[in-house]
């Protein structure tokens, strides 16, 4: 790899993955800004929601794992060193990460009132 | 993780996957810094360059001339209307990727503004600064870029016939991704039933060093998840006393092979095959010896195209002039007699670099010393003989292996990714993340 800056990363994942990049990148948005909008609005963080986020989130974190594994025709089983350990702690915290976050929205933005 | 069946996942399931970490790697990615563009356009009126090839090293020199030159011609002449991602071809013959994921269309990465010539070249000749087409068409030039790769010399093995690779336990990956399928078809008929399984590598110079010896790992793996490793006995025949021609990734395989239970023998060199009695016939120092076969995996020797073998261009002396490889100086990649002519990829006699990822380093360094030639001005830009070659040692794991013209290792990842280590990460980004990296090479991109 010679040139690694972030506009070959960008081209890169945009080959990958065609359009469905920016409807990633448009969820990332909705998901953060639904959940600044949420916290400002309230002025405080729900902890029953954050709990109930968190929750769903180990779940994403989990289905991130499971799809990362299926789609490399491989898995964490076959970690062979630390890095790996790494990469997998990584696919797992952003599936938790981004799932939480999103949740969290969600329930914010949702005009149900059991949702809290 | 894998299960025989259900090996082929189609792009919708990457997408799938890719929805977490996507996410928040692209937000990550979409800040101001757009670095990586191109340095603007000097102006180039009037100046014909002709590429021939129109493969990774053709495409990927078009692109980035167009990006850097403003009012050249540019032609580009290539009879081949299917583009091939051939480091795919491993991934169809282990049974890893689907039929079509190797092949697309040249017309796709074609640039705007370069002129596609769809015939073969015949003939160079660059005392008369021309080519000429297969149709007798004279093309001149100002400045030559020669990227026609290499020749699959099939025919020199007697007995050989590509016609029937899939058949009667006949492989060979190199052929094209029909016959890379075709090769899965017959390797893991192999795999259901064991038996002797022969693999090689052919004397000449060639194409990604490692694809051989990544496909005889592929094959052991699939015997062992079907439970059959103890009915075969894989044998690898090493052209020399080496199994790699850099001294500690040769070690590390043979430690490898012991443990994978691979019996090797050197100093073996493929002459011929019987196809009916699955008999490969091989020189040695001590005469010719057969070794019966169940499943073999040919890999042809491999010279310079004819239109280059029989021109100037070739290399007049030395280890690279039989097979007619360029003589081209291994920094700078300019013609050392014609400097108007340069050569890049494959057809480079340089020591290493016949792989994609050496292109990706190639071409910067041959645009660049284009541009000074053409513009008057002066480069220092030079290319270290870097090629990277993931080798993978097991379905689920690979070792990135990279190295220069002195056999040194140059880890992209040092202190990360350990080179010489067999990890899954790098399995990952072999199977996920060098095709895209590679299409976008060919656009200039990267
Ligand atoms: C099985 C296999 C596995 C591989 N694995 C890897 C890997 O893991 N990693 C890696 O980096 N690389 C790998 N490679 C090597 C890589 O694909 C090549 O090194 C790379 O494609 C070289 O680019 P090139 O442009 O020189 O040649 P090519 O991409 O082969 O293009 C040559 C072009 O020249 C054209 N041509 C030939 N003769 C003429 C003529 N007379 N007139 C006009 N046009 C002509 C051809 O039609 C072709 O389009 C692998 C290759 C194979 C076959």
């Amino acid at each position: 790899m010679k040139d690694m800056d972030p506009f070959v990363f960008l081209v890169v994942f945009q080959e990958m993955l065609g359009p469905v990049l920016w409807l990633l990148v448009a969820l990332a948005v909705f998901g953060l800004a639904g959940f600044l909008i949420v916290v400002l609005r309230e002025g405080k963080l729900d902890s029953k929601r954050l709990v109930r986020s968190e929750l769903i989130g180990l779940l994403g974190g989990v289905l991130a794992l499971v799809l990362a594994a299926k789609f490399t025709v491989s898995g964490f089983t076959d970690a062979g060193g630390p890095v790996d350990w790494l990469l997998v702690g990584l696919i797992w915290g952003i599936g938790l990460a981004g799932t939480t976050i999103l949740a969290y929205a969600i329930q914010g933005l949702a005009p149900c009132r059991r949702c809290g | 993780m894998i299960s025989e069946k259900g090996l082929h996942l189609g792009r919708r399931d990457l997408l799938r996957f890719m929805g977490a970490g996507g996410v928040a790697v692209s937000a990550a990615l979409i800040g101001p810094k757009m670095a990586g563009a191109a340095p603007s356009p000097v102006s180039a009126k009037g100046a014909r360059i002709v590429i021939v090839g129109a493969g990774a090293a053709g495409l990927s020199m078009a692109s980035r001339l167009v990006q850097r030159l403003d009012g050249a011609a540019i032609t580009i002449i290539d009879s081949r209307k299917a583009h091939y991602y051939q480091p795919g071809f491993t991934l169809v013959a282990g049974g890893i990727k689907p039929k079509d994921y190797p092949v697309s269309t040249t017309a796709e990465y074609m640039p705007r503004h370069v002129t596609w010539l769809e015939e073969a070249v015949a003939e160079i000749d660059p005392d008369g600064n021309k080519v000429v087409t297969a149709s007798g068409k004279q093309v001149p030039y100002d400045f030559l870029v020669v990227a026609a790769g290499l020749h699959l010399d099939y025919a020199s093995i007697e007995g050989m016939d590509v016609a029937r690779i899939g058949q009667d336990g006949l492989g060979s990956i190199y052929a094209g991704p029909e016959a890379a399928f075709a090769t899965w078809g017959a390797m893991s008929q192999f795999a259901d039933t064991g038996g002797v399984g022969l693999f090689l590598r052919p004397n000449t110079e060639m194409k990604c060093a490692g694809a051989p010896l990544k496909y005889t790992f592929i094959t052991d793996d699939h015997l062992r998840r079907r439970d059959n490793r103890s009915k075969a006995e894989i044998i690898y025949a090493a052209n020399n006393k080496v199994l790699f021609s850099v001294p500690i990734v040769s070690e590390k395989v043979r430690m490898l092979f012991r443990d994978r239970d691979v019996k090797v023998r050197y100093d073996h060199i493929q002459t011929g095959i019987d196809l009916g009695r699955k008999v490969a016939t091989f020189a040695t120092p001590s005469g010719p010896a057969e070794i019966k076969y169940d499943f073999i995996n040919v890999v042809p020797p491999m010279r310079a195209p004819a239109a280059v073998r029989n021109s100037p261009l070739r290399w007049q002396d030395g280890p690279w002039a039989s097979d007619g490889w360029m003589e081209v100086d291994k920094a700078t990649l300019r013609h050392k007699r014609y400097p108007n002519v340069f050569g890049v990829g494959d057809i480079a006699g340089v020591p290493k670099g016949k792989t994609a990822a050496s292109v990706k380093w190639m071409v910067p360094v041959a645009v660049d010393h284009l541009v000074a030639s053409l513009t008057g001005g002066q480069t220092t830009s030079s290319y270290n003989g870097y090629t990277s070659c993931p080798l993978i040692t097991q379905l689920g794991r690979a070792m990135l292996v990279e190295f220069d013209y002195d056999n040194n290792l140059v880890p992209s990842f040092p202190g990360v990714i350990a080179p010489l280590e067999e990890l899954w990460i790098t399995w990952v980004m072999k199977t996920m993340a060098l095709k895209p990296t590679y299409l976008t090479m060919l656009r200039g991109q990267a």
